[in-house]
């Protein structure tokens, strides 16, 4: 049944947005589950919740994006339909994401005006200039409207996001992580903006964020979802940061560690003030001191985008490092191939598929990939297809890689087959370092269970573990001492038997 | 657990192998033929649209290219540059690099075996024409060496580069010709000296056809025998595939980019080395012939596979060959060909986006379930 808009033109003022019993099902995988959360008019709602979580498919389900598999959307205590992100615009409901949405060699003005649906064929620039001046008038803030907006700096951008959401007329604004590409000061003032047009009424929020200090200091209530459950959730001024860290992660039951014998090896690892620039150029990472021992994981916890990724780059010498060092076995470590045969370093990057293997590629070629070129102590120069053949049968079947032969593109197998296969290639022989990146992200809980065994036991065996993870239950279940990486530096360690887990969620959202 | 037990248990086995193997080479013959015989179909309509009859035309390409012992000839002679000109194309194409300026190589390396000719005229035969080969290879591998070496230190288009360093290439050729490197005798069409007779390549016992149609063969079997048999070439599909996972396993992508880049550009830079000395017996401005760019349509044709070029460069030197009886006989313009090679290439191009579309090997994944 499909249920008109409530009126033709966009509301005038604040509205109440409300999801019942929200369930999204891809396949088997339940990515939310009855959820209902009622945001009221004129309320600053923020949606918090680790990775993985199901606040973006939650979103994504309020505007259209996916058609939930159940539950209904109200907006201001009706029931409304909708299919498409267009039928929640004429709703007046509107989206501002992580990353900018604006055409950079445009000015403000232009990309206001462009981005309504009834832009005539020939626009009148003198008559819209005087509306825009108008509109800029009734708003509390301003932005340069006639600027290429490529010269404005990320906080102006993310302002004239917002601008643009009140210029068409968008009541109720979902904010996607808004201040993760600005400074702290411009986080807070553009806060500050939402926090204002939301107490004069004119605009009720949902912001998905990760950082308590935003909640805190700006929001007026909050909802918790954990593994696509609403699990609690109130008034910010009755909750405390500790109580939201524990809604969000959980009463965690440790799970059981795998049995993992005591090694006491020798330090394989040694990171220390390694200073390389981040990916946006404009942080820096800064690790000041990481030791791996033989015998011992390592985990890493974080929130993605806090410089994790940088440091995989940094020590499989995809990043050039300008200060600092980097040791294996107390030799400067440069990733080489050499040097990784050398001291038997292996690698997971986190999504194998698009890491770790060549696609088009086949399963046997694709395990083939670290010993194609060295055999018996000697470099090679002939391609031996005959080992290839011999050692991709041997490790298909010692780690169970289902394909449908070893000849099939390893692109046609499954995310865990493909993982498996990788896995095969990289545990193949004996292993001293191994540096992992979210091994388990997006497999299914039978090959979960099986890769992290494989990495317990090559612990066990002696090598030296780091693993960084967004999973924090991973983290909990594998590693022997665990560190938390935020804003590019690590800011807290603890040994993984005494781990508070309290303590680690603060320290991911950035409360040290 | 035997390991006859263990394929069985993991895979359809050995058999599976082959077959899927067998399967796949079967996919990748059969595409880019069928995408040939659209290319030529949408051609025919082409024709048909001018008034022309399109079995006349191939009737005509068949015969002048191919119906003959003397068109066989003239087609051998013309397949020769263009072997060298696409290895220029598939080498660097199996790292992922496409490179479009061949052209550039070809001139330049002819420019080169030119300049030699002039500088050590005392040579005896083979030790000046080995000495040209040498020349020509290696200015042509440093033209095109120098766009992978752009691509990989300052991360330069290698596309573009390599097109805008054949115009520079030609005018250079052009430049030296006549200046330079220009013989005094040479009035209307400036050139270079003319090649000691010792130092001019003769023709193949039997064929008549000149040795750089062997030397194009032979450059394609070893080029194909480094990409699948050598662990050189299987480290340059790595990075072809998937650069992220080649860093990752620690292989220099960089340097095999120049590497591959470099051996391309020297493969054309004979290309043009035997045009000066088995064809014009100087360097001029007849070294600009297009080669280069039919060598792209050629690589593309065999998917970048050493061993497919071969006949691949055969069937586009007929086309190529054919075009002045097709002019004559037809009343068409000798542009004409080129929109043939240009409707095969667009088909060629579009039928890589359908591999695997097609369900050649939707039995083993059935067999799988």
């Amino acid at each position: 049944m499909r249920v008109p808009p409530l009126d033709l033109k966009p509301p005038s003022h604040a509205i109440e947005v409300a999801t019942l019993g929200m369930t999204m099902r891809f396949g088997s995988f339940t990515a939310l589950n009855d959820v209902s959360i009622r945001i009221a008019a004129g309320s600053f709602h923020v949606l918090l919740g680790e990775n993985g979580a199901g606040k973006s498919t939650f979103v994504k389900c309020m505007m259209g994006f996916y058609r939930p598999t159940a539950g209904q959307m109200m907006v201001e205590g009706r029931e409304v339909e909708v299919p498409d992100p267009r039928a929640a615009h004429d709703l007046g409901l509107g989206m501002v994401y992580q990353h900018f949405t604006l055409v950079p060699s445009l000015t403000a003005a232009e990309n206001l005006v462009i981005s309504r649906n009834d832009v005539p064929a020939r626009i009148q620039w003198d008559r819209e200039r005087a509306d825009l001046a108008a509109f800029m008038k009734k708003m509390p803030f301003t932005v340069p409207l006639d600027v290429p907006v490529g010269r404005l700096a990320a906080g102006e951008k993310q302002k004239l996001e917002l601008l643009k959401q009140l210029y068409l007329g968008r009541r109720f604004l979902i904010l996607d992580e808004p201040t993760s590409v600005l400074t702290p000061a411009e986080a807070d003032e553009l806060l500050g903006m939402v926090r204002g047009l939301t107490t004069s009424g004119e605009l009720t929020c949902l912001m998905i964020s990760h950082k308590f200090r935003e909640v805190t200091a700006f929001a007026d209530e909050v909802s918790v979802l954990r593994r696509g459950e609403h699990v609690g959730g109130g008034k910010v001024s009755e909750l405390s940061t500790a109580d939201m860290a524990a809604m969000m992660i959980g009463e965690k039951e440790l799970v059981r560690p795998a049995a993992r014998v005591a090694v006491n090896g020798q330090t394989v690892l040694a990171v220390s003030g390694a200073k390389p620039p981040d990916r946006s150029g404009l942080k820096m990472i800064d690790i000041a001191d990481l030791r791996v021992k033989a015998g011992e994981i390592v985990g890493i916890a974080g929130i993605s985008g806090n410089g994790q990724m940088e440091l995989m780059e940094i020590l499989s010498g995809q990043r050039p490092l300008e200060q600092g060092t980097v040791q294996v076995c107390g030799t400067p470590f440069k990733a080489t191939r050499g040097e990784a045969r050398k001291f038997n370093v292996r690698y997971l990057p986190e999504e194998p598929l698009r890491n770790a293997c060549s696609p088009k590629m086949s399963v046997a070629e694709n395990i083939f990939f670290r010993d194609f070129d060295f055999a018996d102590g000697k470099p090679k120069f002939w391609l031996d297809s005959r080992r290839m053949a011999e050692q991709a049968a041997r490790l298909v079947g010692e780690y169970k890689v289902k394909t449908a032969s070893l000849a099939t593109p390893i692109a046609a197998l499954s995310g865990g087959n493909v993982q498996r296969a990788v896995l095969a290639r990289e545990f193949n022989g004996k292993v001293d370092l191994l540096l992992i990146a979210n091994p388990c992200f997006g497999l299914d809980f039978s090959a979960v269970a099986e890769i992290r065994a494989r990495i317990m036991a090559a612990r066990n065996a002696g090598a030296a573990v780091l693993l960084i993870s967004e999973d924090l239950d991973e983290i909990l279940e594998l590693s022997d001492r665990i560190l938390v990486m935020s804003e590019g530096s690590i800011v807290f360690e603890t040994p993984a038997a005494s781990a508070d887990i309290g303590e680690i969620g603060k320290h991911m959202a950035g409360h040290h | 657990m035997s390991m006859q037990a263990e394929l069985a248990a993991t895979a359809a086995g050995r058999a599976g192998f082959l077959s899927e193997t067998a399967a796949r080479r079967i996919e990748a013959v059969i595409l880019p033929l069928a995408a040939l015989l659209a290319g030529m179909i949408a051609f025919a309509i082409f024709l048909a649209f001018l008034g022309k009859s399109p079995l006349d035309f191939y009737l005509l390409v068949y015969k002048a290219g191919f119906g003959t012992a003397f068109s066989w000839t003239n087609t051998l002679a013309r397949a020769a540059p263009l072997l060298l000109a696409a290895l220029c194309v598939a080498l660097p194409a199996r790292l992922g690099l496409v490179i479009i300026g061949g052209e550039g190589a070809i001139v330049l390396g002819g420019v080169a075996a030119g300049a030699v000719a002039m500088l050590m005229p005392g040579l005896p035969g083979p030790a000046g024409i080995i000495a040209m080969a040498l020349a020509a290879a290696a200015m042509g591998g440093l033209w095109i060496g120098g766009v992978g070496a752009l691509r990989h230190l300052r991360g330069v288009n290698e596309t573009i580069a390599s097109l805008l360093l054949a115009y520079i290439a030609i005018a250079l050729m052009n430049h030296l010709v006549e200046g330079l490197l220009r013989d005094p005798a040479s009035l209307n069409k400036p050139s270079t000296a003319p090649l000691p007779e010792t130092w001019r390549i003769g023709e193949i016992p039997g064929l008549g056809v000149h040795w750089g149609l062997a030397v194009g063969i032979i450059a394609c079997i070893a080029s194909w025998v480094l990409i699948e048999r050598t662990t050189w070439g299987f480290a340059a599909r790595i990075v072809g595939g998937n650069v992220r996972a080649a860093q990752i396993q620690g292989l220099p992508a960089g340097l095999l980019a120049i590497g591959f880049t470099a051996l391309g550009g020297a493969f054309a830079g004979l290309a043009g080395m035997f045009e000066v000395a088995a064809v014009h017996g100087s360097a001029n401005a007849s070294l600009a012939a297009g080669y280069g760019y039919t060598g792209i349509l050629i690589a593309f044709l065999a998917r970048h596979n050493g061993l497919a070029i071969i006949p691949a460069a055969i069937l586009f030197a007929g086309f190529e060959a054919s075009s002045g009886l097709v002019q004559r006989r037809l009343a068409l313009p000798d542009a004409t060909v080129l929109v043939l090679e240009g409707m095969v290439f667009i088909a060629i191009l579009l039928s890589d986006t359908l591999q695997d579309r097609f369900r050649f090997l939707a039995f083993l994944e059935r067999r799988q379930k």
